[in-house]
């Protein structure tokens, strides 16, 4: 790895669950190639695939940036959705609002964000009610 | 175990055979929530469900499962097939329970 800035964009489409955890998978590629530990690339994979996916279950999509430095992997994941009313309440292990077709798919666990936080080093969720939901993870190298 | 040792000994229906079937195979993992899956799934694992959708290609994936098995006969959908090929990723089928499918792989693990 060098010391560049990387800087990856992703626009994540709402309701598409074909296509749901590309960015991700995408992201999980380009560190692997970069050479970053395989622990690290696994961490980011996790979390950003759960952030993905609430955007577009939870919300209408959104954008996804991920900046690689030498000291950290930084994912921002920005949405314009109904946003989130009780942050504490939603980061609990079990809590969902997922309806009925979504969880027949296999979520609705209630496990997506308390692996955001388990899985990175840093994680911060900015919400406004019907105006939109910025989370912020950072993975230290 | 091999993945493609797996493939051998366990009468299970190849979907997909992936790229990485010299792949060793960690344990089996039983879970269909996906969430809970992505979050415990050990790497390596060879993970049996009854989920037969994209995005459990999708967490496969993610998580560094070593192989996916469709257990009770469940089948898998047409984007989801097509995302194995794309992905590589081996995907087997049985009829056989959840449990008795793990303990197979479990038993042919420590035979
Ligand atoms: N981007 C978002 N916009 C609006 N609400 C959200 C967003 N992300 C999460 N939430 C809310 O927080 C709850 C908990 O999210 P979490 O990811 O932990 O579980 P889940 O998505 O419901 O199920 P799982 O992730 O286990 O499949 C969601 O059910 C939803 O109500
Ligand atoms: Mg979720």
């Amino acid at each position: 790895m060098n010391n560049d800035i990387i800087v990856m964009t992703y626009e994540v489409p709402a309701d598409d669950f074909t296509r749901a955890g590309e960015a991700s998978s995408s992201v999980k590629g380009k560190l692997k190639k970069m050479g970053v530990n395989p622990d690290i690339v696994r961490k980011v994979a996790i979390a950003m695939y759960e952030g993905e996916i609430n955007m577009v279950i939870h919300a209408f999509g959104g954008t996804i940036d991920v900046i690689v430095s030498p000291e950290e992997i930084m994912m921002i994941l920005k949405d314009q959705g109904p946003g989130i009313e009780d942050i504490e309440l939603a980061m609990q292990a079990g809590y969902s609002t997922a309806p009925d077709n979504i969880r027949s798919l296999g979520f609705g666990a209630g496990m997506g964000l308390p692996n955001m936080k388990r899985y990175t080093d840093d994680m911060k969720i900015e919400s406004i009610l019907g105006v939109g939901t910025t989370v912020t993870m950072r993975v230290s190298m | 175990m091999k993945v493609s040792e797996l493939i051998k000994k366990c009468s299970f229906n190849v979907l997909n055979e992936g790229e990485g079937s010299d792949r060793e195979i960690l344990a089996p993992y039983c879970c269909d929530l996906l969430s809970i899956a992505m979050g415990r799934m050990p790497a390596d694992s060879a993970w049996v469900t009854v989920m037969g959708n994209i995005n459990t290609l999708a967490v496969a994936t993610l998580a560094d499962a070593s192989c996916i098995i469709l257990a009770e006969g469940s089948k898998l959908d047409e984007p989801a097939l097509q995302k194995a090929k794309e992905q590589g990723i081996t995907v087997l089928a049985t009829e056989l329970p959840i449990f008795d499918a793990a303990l197979m792989i479990y038993q042919e693990q420590h035979a």
